[in-house]
């Protein structure tokens, strides 16, 4: 039995998800890391915990106060909506948003570890070397940091691959809209479609061990998530 | 032309509290034991450390005072770290040129070549940091530092992480450095070795503050200060190559007070070079000895006498006006009736030639 379109559109959405979360979070988690990394502000560790929340809260947890605050009848949702909007639950863009929330510790923890091994003597000795502060950070600390981004792009893209109960709270399980892998997997194996079920997860966990590889191979003396 | 620099800088169990005014040209050396605050006073001046309400001065230009913090990277200075600190993502190549390409062309006055030549570094080019021994890493840093054709060079102990092999071979470099670009130095450094082959002037620190400055052959010769207190407190003496005696294997050497013998050198006639003269080794005596093996032998005014623990005395002594000091038991010093304005004769068993 070969995998059905539903299949494929859930492939493609999950790989549009993986990828647009793990871009945004690039985006937002390389300043938020740099500055993690950099700070001596005395209540740091405070955003610390809560950037690293969603490793220990359960899925479900995350998935629900996102859908309570970004349903039509939640404040942000609720706010969208009477300006003309459209509330982001059960769709692509609340996918989105609570994939962001949730691989976020997935993405900071390795780039500001990355961030942190670097010290303070090379952008110190860049100062020295006429570079001002955005030039240090994109011709010392970057490149210096390469490894971190490779392993918070990897894991923060498998991440959100692999999640399950955030999406199953505010995507709703749309075919070909919010309907993910995991939770495809999920109605194969509760509609005992056994076969389609095996595809699906060998062709994850293959994707998966590919992508740790990778990391593990291009960063041998990196370790991976660092708390 | 000076370099004057105020700060006050208070962290948890130190305080730094400097007003320095120090020439703005050859080598000035900041020495004093671990500690007392030399690196600390350096990065203030390269701005890698704020200290709030300070000031500084480098010749013309003002890098703080009230209202002004020029950040580091826009200070015309090279600065030569501890430990090399080169970027281990670049090549040595790449490395160098890092801080010149950041430099406006018209501000360029040390060229690529011309660092890589003084630092006999053409053949690491291509080389990543990590393939390189410890002391041409340094060489790598310094040349880097220079590429940037400051105008203040801050080198914070550059020899320390070095083993003594690889001192010895950084060493000529930087005193060619110091002879070929006329770039003032601060050096910070706790070796008195380093000290007397590299400095021209020295500031003096103790527990985060200056406790004297000045040339350096007068520094090491002040009897209120450490430096001469030591065991092994010397004289440097700048001396100019007189002449050769081919028939003995000897070279003269001249300074105010007379001429130094020593065993033939290889230098040109008129060629400056200095002299370390170690206290221990210098005796006096009242009239000028005759018959006696010693070659090198002035008329000198006694200074100024401290004792030297219980039983010795420092003499500070004057040979056509140049500092010299000579360590003699306090009884010698008592038979000889020595005190100031007193006439000796100076007799040195040894010099050594620096550099």
């Amino acid at each position: 039995m070969t995998p059905s379109d539903a299949d494929l559109a859930a492939l493609v959405v999950t790989l549009r998800l993986a990828a647009t979360t793990t871009f945004i979070l690039l985006l937002l988690g390389t300043p938020l890391a740099w500055w993690l990394a950099r700070s001596r502000w005395r209540f740091k560790f405070l955003l610390e915990a809560v950037v690293a929340l969603p490793l220990v809260l359960p899925p479900t947890v995350l998935g629900f106060y996102l859908l309570v605050t970004l349903g039509p009848n939640g404040p942000v949702g609720g706010l969208l909506e009477s300006l003309g909007g459209r509330s982001p639950a059960f769709t692509f863009t609340g996918l989105v948003i609570g994939s962001v929330i949730y691989s976020m510790p997935f993405v900071v923890q390795p780039l500001q570890g990355a961030f942190g091994a670097i010290g303070r003597r090379p952008l110190e000795v860049a100062a020295t070397l006429r570079a001002s502060p955005l030039d240090r950070f994109f011709s010392v600390a970057v490149p210096l940091a390469r490894p971190g981004f490779l392993t918070a792009a990897v894991l923060g893209f498998a991440h959100t691959v692999g999640e399950f109960g955030v999406v199953l709270m505010i995507g709703g399980n749309i075919p070909g809209s919010t309907q993910v892998l995991s939770i495809a997997i999920y109605d194969h194996v509760e509609a005992l479609e056994y076969g389609r079920a095996h595809w699906l997860s060998g062709g994850l966990l293959l994707l998966s061990f590919l992508m740790l590889i990778t990391v593990y191979a291009l960063n041998r003396r990196f370790s991976v998530v660092q708390t | 032309m000076t370099i004057e620099a105020r700060f006050r800088l208070e962290h948890r169990d130190f305080t730094l509290d400097v007003d320095l005014n120090v020439p703005a040209r050859g080598v000035t050396m900041l020495f004093g034991p671990s500690g007392c605050g030399k690196t600390t006073l350096l990065r203030a001046i390269a701005g890698l450390e704020h200290c709030a309400g300070g000031f500084l001065r480098v010749g013309e230009m003002v890098w703080q005072e009230e209202g002004l913090f020029v950040p580091p990277h826009r200070r015309s200075l090279g600065y030569v770290f501890q430990e090399p600190s080169l970027f281990a993502h670049l090549s040595v190549r790449r490395n160098l040129e890092y801080g010149l390409r950041r430099v406006p062309e018209g501000e360029r006055r040390v060229s690529l070549e011309r660092a890589i030549e003084l630092l006999r570094i053409g053949h690491l080019l291509g080389r990543r940091p990590g393939q390189l021994s410890g002391g041409e890493r340094q060489r790598v840093a310094i040349a880097r530092a220079l590429a940037v054709s400051p105008r203040l060079l801050l080198m914070d102990e550059p020899l320390a992480a070095l083993d003594l092999m690889r001192k010895q071979e950084i060493l000529p470099y930087l005193e060619s450095l110091h002879r070929e670009l006329d770039i003032p130095v601060l050096y910070v450094s706790h070796f008195p070795d380093e000290v007397a082959r590299l400095g021209d002037h020295l500031v003096l620190m103790e527990a985060g503050r200056v406790r004297a400055a000045g040339p350096i052959a007068g520094m090491l010769t002040r009897l209120d200060l450490p430096l001469a207190q030591g065991g092994d407190a010397e004289a440097l003496i700048e001396v100019t190559v007189a002449g050769h005696d081919a028939g003995y294997e000897l070279t003269y050497l001249d300074f105010p007070g007379g001429r130094f013998t020593v065993t033939r050198k290889e230098l040109p006639l008129g060629e400056r070079v200095r002299l370390r003269v170690v206290a221990r080794d210098v005796s006096l005596t009242l009239e000028r000895q005759s018959g006696t093996s010693i070659l090198n032998i002035f008329p000198a005014t006694v200074e100024e006498i401290a004792p030297a623990g219980s039983a010795q005395v420092t003499v500070r002594l004057l040979a056509g006006g140049v500092p010299l000091l000579s360590r003699i038991t306090r009884k010698s010093a008592a038979l000889l009736e020595l005190r100031p304005g007193k006439l000796v004769y100076v007799q040195a068993k040894s010099v050594a030639l620096l550099a």
